[in-house]
């Protein structure tokens, strides 16, 4: 592991229209760390992953994979790269099976370079490697849970298939966007160690979340944003500590769960 | 499985199979000959449009491009190269598939509505061009182009080229990669996540599509032995639009069937003028208006409810 | 010289022609493909009046008018708000729409060039060394009214206002109480009406055919690409871009091209910027 970052974000800007959802943003991102996002709603964090994946075009600024500039690249070709992301409002191929949603994913070239998640280079059968990703990410495999449409699949399993989606790529980075969201208390408790075992794997995280007791877990550094521009950085007590964060979330639903670490 | 669950599963393939292949047998004369081959003409046409716009989403107005470019590049083949219709029929559909792919990929990446226009206009300006600029023969168009061998190979290499496309699309929207197409079309921003490039894809089913219809247009001025600006006329853009909608979108077989409904009405309404073209697009117009599902569906379910009216 | 007059000319007559497109892409996304026809439609129906019916001219045109925003009205009430917002089927339903009516008057018998429109004023002055036709500088004098009247129309008045709401954001527009089928059913109204207006303008100067249908449609949706959909400053600009090397093309190579230059103008516009000059639509994708 080099000393650079992973991942570096140099006075990230994104204006829409008249409206600036990112304020010059810098951060940086460490190799094999879970860096956790958190800000009141509206502050854009789910900007930063739309710009850091290429989905949105950024007003100005720069980001940096391994020292490459991929300000500006097509979507596809920086999860090509490495750096995938979920989706904060899930997209499913609802009207497949669960492993067929795998297949898809695994027809890219980076899956067919890499092999997909266990893979070590070469890719076997596509439906095969859906199902062993499943089993890894939780379905059980003698269950019928993997053949099932996905329409027919609780959040949780959800949740877990856009993980599954991104492990088809064998990616350095996941851009978590709310992957507790949407979930109970348990079923949060049940994938965090499925986060850990990714960070053992070595892929490195980006966690965007409200729910901060369940971060607070799994993450390495804090960083909070409010209205675009960043609050600051540190670990989770240091962060919690500071006055500023907690006037950034006074008046958000999120206030009563801050307070508790007055 | 018993032989009734076997034939209840294979018999209508079977049927369309072995119709389609007697029909040059059963049909009298000269003139219905020859109609059933223009039905398969428009079928490979209508195939391609119900292809695109039901599997990845893009509607294609302009089905006269694709007879146009691959009928043109046909004729121009046969005349002044000299080769025979059997060869310069596939060099046509391939080289024609390349020439449409490339002059519709400005609009892959945006949304369906720019690759409808496009489709609409490059027919109507192409035929402009050609009239104006008496190029490939102008008005008059190019003539003496070679027909087919004999009769019986002219209706047969069509047919089976239909059924060939037909099953041949049927099973690739099943396979894996027919998946990924689909998924273009229905949440294209995952697929891009998955670090896929979408407009690959699309340029890649656009290429099938475009095949299709040259490789009609090329057969058609081997049939007629004349190539002109008619190539590029309404009639093929707007019928496998109709067959495809009243035949039902999304079952590879409904387009079918509506041609073998509408062309030979459109031959018997010939002597009415361009009313024909008024009939398509109301009837057009009531079966999308009305969401009818297409008479192929309708058909599909009657016969899945085969139990109601077969003691089992 | 002559190229900067005739320029403005055939420039304001395809803003003229763009409008109506424009106006009813703009409100309710939906792409007429019939407006080409119903321009024809609209020619061919005051000829009825005027030279059938021997009606007065202006009544001619008024009842033609509105005629044509009630056949805007009953294609948007019967047809198109069936298949709203499912895009494949809108776009087929008006293509065919429009199809059935060009074909229809062409089976009718409308065909070949006696079917004229008298122009309004007879004669023609001199400009520089030109002589120009008083009907042309009608055209481009209402041409420009128009332009500033629905301007003001839209920032203005109340539909006005509420058309140009539902045309930055539907959604906010159904919060605030404005109702898209009956916006949509305005808008299709009065973009089939300035397709007529443009109609009655522009035909006297040639005569009716049916091809001219086709025409209008490629350069109305050429125009409105180039511009950008949702902007009146693009519009007009692109108006002018596309007028002038018609113009050109026509002094140059031949008068057969102006088609191919409006399909030209889509495709560089589709590969270099393809939300237009000054298109308020940053993304033609989702948005994430």
């Amino acid at each position: 592991m080099s000393d650079q970052p992973i991942l570096e974000v140099k006075e990230l800007t994104k204006a829409f229209g008249g409206i600036l959802a990112l304020n010059g943003v810098n951060f940086h991102l460490n190799e094999g760390e879970i860096l956790g996002i958190i800000g009141p709603n509206g502050s854009g964090k789910t900007t930063i992953v739309n710009c850091i994946t290429g989905f949105i075009r950024a007003t100005s600024g720069k980001i940096f994979f391994r020292g490459k500039d991929i300000t500006g690249k097509a979507a596809h070709k920086i999860a090509d790269m490495g750096v995938t992301r979920t989706f904060q409002i899930m997209r499913p191929y609802y009207s497949l099976p669960a492993y067929k949603n795998l297949v898809i994913p695994l027809f890219s070239p980076r899956a067919k370079r890499t092999g997909g998640w266990r893979g070590g280079g070469k890719l076997g059968d596509r439906n095969t490697v859906g199902i062993d990703i499943l089993e890894e990410i939780g379905f059980e495999r003698d269950s019928r849970v993997p053949y099932k449409m996905a329409s027919t699949l609780p959040t949780g399993y959800l949740k877990r298939l856009e993980l599954a989606r991104c492990l088809a790529l064998k990616p350095d980075i996941i851009l978590c966007d709310e992957v507790f969201s949407g979930l109970s208390a348990s079923e949060i408790a049940s994938m965090v160690p499925l986060i850990e075992r990714l960070q053992m794997d070595g892929v490195t995280l980006i966690m965007i979340e409200h729910r901060l007791r369940e971060l607070f877990r799994v993450a390495d550094r804090i960083m909070v944003l409010n209205f675009g521009e960043k609050v600051t950085e540190g670990t989770s007590d240091e962060v919690m500590a500071n006055e500023k964060v907690k006037e950034a979330y006074f008046g958000s639903e999120d206030i009563e769960e801050i307070m508790t670490y007055a | 499985m018993g032989w009734q669950e076997l034939s209840y599963l294979t018999l209508p393939r079977l049927v369309l199979i072995m119709g389609m292949l007697a029909l040059p047998l059963v049909m009298p004369g000269m003139y219905w000959p020859r109609v059933i081959t223009i039905v398969c003409i428009y079928a490979l046409l209508a195939l391609s449009f119900d292809f695109l716009a039901h599997f990845v989403g893009l509607v294609s107005l302009g089905g006269a491009f694709f007879i146009g470019v691959g009928g043109y590049l046909s004729a121009i083949f046969n005349t002044s190269f000299g080769i025979p219709p059997l060869i310069s029929i596939p060099m046509a559909t391939v080289a024609g598939a390349i020439i449409c792919t490339v002059l519709l990929l400005p609009c892959l990446p945006l949304r369906g509505v720019y690759f409808a226009i496009v489709t609409l206009m490059y027919p109507l300006a192409l035929a402009r061009v050609i009239e104006a600029t008496d190029i490939l023969g102008g008005t008059d168009g190019i003539m003496g182009i070679d027909s087919f061998p004999n009769a019986w190979i002219e209706q047969y290499f069509v047919i089976i080229l239909v059924l060939l496309f037909l099953f041949g699309i049927r099973r690739l929207v099943n396979t894996d990669v027919g998946l990924v197409i689909r998924a273009v079309k229905d949440n294209d921003q995952a697929v891009r996540a998955s670090g896929m490039n979408v407009n690959f894809y699309k340029a890649g089913a656009v290429f099938i599509a475009s095949a299709m219809g040259c490789m009609g247009g090329a057969c058609l001025v081997h049939i007629y032995m004349w190539g002109g600006i008619s190539l590029f006329a309404l009639d093929f853009s707007i019928l496998p639009i109709a067959a495809t909608v009243i035949g039902g979108s999304g079952t590879l077989v409904g387009p079918v069937l509506g041609c073998l409904i509408l062309v030979p009405i459109s031959e018997l309404l010939r002597d009415f003028g361009t009313l024909r073209i008024v009939f398509y697009a109301l009837l057009l117009v009531g079966f999308v208006v009305f969401r009818s599902e297409g008479l192929m569906a309708y058909g599909e379910r009657k016969y899945h409810q085969v139990e109601r009216w077969v003691k089992v | 010289m002559d190229i900067l007059i005739y320029g403005t000319i055939n420039s304001i007559m395809l803003a003229l022609m763009a409008l109506g497109f424009a106006l009813v892409y703009g409100t309710s996304r939906i792409p007429n493909f019939a407006h080409g026809a119903i321009y024809v439609l609209c020619g061919f129906v005051t000829w009825a009046f005027v030279r059938g019916l021997n009606l007065n001219y202006f009544i001619g045109i008024a009842l033609a008018l509105a005629l044509t925003g009630l056949l805007g009205a009953l294609m948007y009430r019967f047809v198109l708000i069936r298949v709203r917002g499912m895009n494949i089927s809108e776009i087929i339903a008006s293509y065919a729409i429009g199809l059935a009516i060009l074909e229809g008057l062409r089976w009718g018998g409308f065909r070949g060039s006696t079917y004229t429109l008298p122009v309004f004023v007879e004669g023609s002055i001199i400009i520089g060394d030109i002589p120009v036709d008083y009907q042309r500088i009608l055209v481009v004098v209402i041409g420009v009214l128009l332009v500033a009247f629905l301007w003001l129309f839209t920032h203005y008045t109340r539909i006005g206002l509420a058309l140009r709401g539902m045309a930055q954001d539907e959604r906010a527009a159904l919060m605030l109480g404005i109702d898209s089928d009956t916006m949509a059913l305005v808008a299709m109204a009065m973009g089939s009406m300035l397709a007529g207006l443009a109609a009655i303008l522009i035909l006297p100067l040639g005569n009716i055919v049916v091809e001219k249908g086709y025409d209008v449609l490629i350069q109305a949706i050429a125009v409105c690409i180039v511009g950008g959909l949702g902007s009146w400053m693009g519009a007009v600009l692109a108006a002018f871009l596309i007028g002038f090397a018609q113009i050109l093309t026509t002094v140059y190579l031949g008068s057969h091209f102006q088609m191919v230059v409006a399909l030209l103008a889509i495709i560089i516009t589709l590969i270099l910027k393809p939300s237009g000059l000054f298109g308020q639509q940053k993304e033609l994708e989702e948005r994430v």
